[in-house]
C-alpha cells in the first residue's frame, strides 16, 4: 500500500512538473516534446528497483521501447486527425488511444515474444 | 531565437488543470505498477510510455488558444485545434527521444552504473534526441517542396 502511495504521489510531482515545462516553452511544437517526456519512467523506474532489482526494471525499459513506438504512431495520427479532419481535442485524443493499446500489444506480441 | 522559455506562463495554468495532471500522472503510475505485478514486467513496461496526461494537455493547449482569440473577439475553434494538432507532433517527435530513454535504461541497468548515473544519462539521451527530431521537422531537411508547403502554415501557427 505504501509502495503504491509513494507511486501516486512521486508519479503526479513529475508528470505536474513537466507539464509546467510544457507550458513555458514556445513555439507549441518545441513545447510538445515535453508532453512525451519520460516522467512516468523517471517516477517510477527508481521505486521498481529499490523493490524487485535492476534487471526487473530493465525488462520494464526493454517493453517501454514498444510504448514509445506507439506512442509515437498514436500522437502522430493525433496530429494528423486534429490538422485535417478539424474535431476537437478531446474527441481526438480519446478516440485514437486503441492506436497505442494496438500498436504497443502488437510489438510485444511480435517482437518481444509475449507471453 | 529558435525556442525560448517564459516563466510567467506558469501562471494561466489554474489549480483545477494543475489538479487533473497530478491526479491523472499518479494514477498512471500506480496502474503501470500494479500491471506489472498481475501480468509481469513485460506488460507493464509498455505503460512506463503511455499517453498519461497527453489528453488532458493537448485538450489544454487548444482551450488556451481558443479563449486567447475570443478575447480579440475571433472564433479561435479552427485555431485551437490548429495549435493543439502542432503540440501533437511535437509530442511524435518527443516520442524518438522517449524510445532513447528506454533503450539506455535497457542495455545500461544490468551493467555495473548506479542508478543515478543511468538516469542521468537516459535523460540527458531523451533530451538530445527529442530536440534533434524536432529541429530536423522544424527546418524540414527531409521534406519534399510539396509537403514543406503543406505543413508551412501549422508552424505558423505554432
Amino acid at each position: 500500500m505504501t509502495e503504491l502511495v509513494f507511486r501516486f504521489l512521486i508519479g503526479g510531482a513529475v508528470v505536474s512538473f513537466f507539464a509546467a515545462l510544457a507550458e513555458i516553452f514556445k513555439p507549441k511544437s518545441f513545447a510538445g516534446l515535453f508532453g512525451a517526456a519520460p516522467s512516468i519512467s523517471l517516477a517510477t523506474i527508481g521505486i521498481t528497483i529499490a523493490h524487485y532489482g535492476k534487471a526487473y526494471a530493465a525488462t520494464e525499459a526493454h517493453s517501454m521501447v514498444f510504448g514509445a513506438i506507439a506512442f509515437f504512431c498514436y500522437a502522430s495520427a493525433v496530429s494528423w486527425f486534429l490538422m485535417r479532419i478539424k474535431i476537437s481535442a478531446l474527441a481526438a485524443t480519446l478516440s485514437l488511444l486503441p492506436v497505442w493499446f494496438g500498436v504497443s500489444i502488437a510489438l510485444l506480441w511480435l517482437v518481444g515474444r509475449w507471453p | 531565437m529558435i525556442a525560448h522559455a517564459r516563466l510567467s506562463a506558469i501562471k494561466g495554468i489554474r489549480p483545477h488543470e494543475w489538479a487533473i495532471r497530478f491526479v491523472f500522472g499518479g494514477a498512471v503510475c500506480v496502474a503501470a505498477g500494479l500491471i506489472s505485478k498481475r501480468f509481469g514486467p513485460e506488460m507493464g513496461g509498455l505503460f512506463l510510455a503511455f499517453p498519461a496526461i497527453f489528453p488532458a494537455g493537448a485538450s489544454l493547449v487548444e482551450a488556451h488558444e481558443h479563449q486567447h482569440k475570443a478575447r480579440a473577439g475571433f472564433d479561435g475553434t479552427m485555431r485551437g485545434r490548429t495549435v493543439a494538432g502542432v503540440d501533437a507532433a511535437g509530442a511524435a517527435m518527443g516520442c524518438i527521444g522517449l524510445a532513447g530513454f528506454a533503450i539506455v535504461c535497457w542495455l545500461s541497468l544490468p551493467r555495473q552504473l548506479s542508478t543515478i548515473s543511468v538516469f542521468l544519462l537516459a535523460t540527458l539521451v531523451w533530451f538530445a534526441a527529442a530536440v534533434l527530431a524536432w529541429w530536423v521537422r522544424k527546418k524540414r531537411l527531409f521534406c519534399t517542396r510539396r509537403a514543406r508547403r503543406r505543413t508551412q502554415h501549422a508552424f505558423r501557427a505554432s
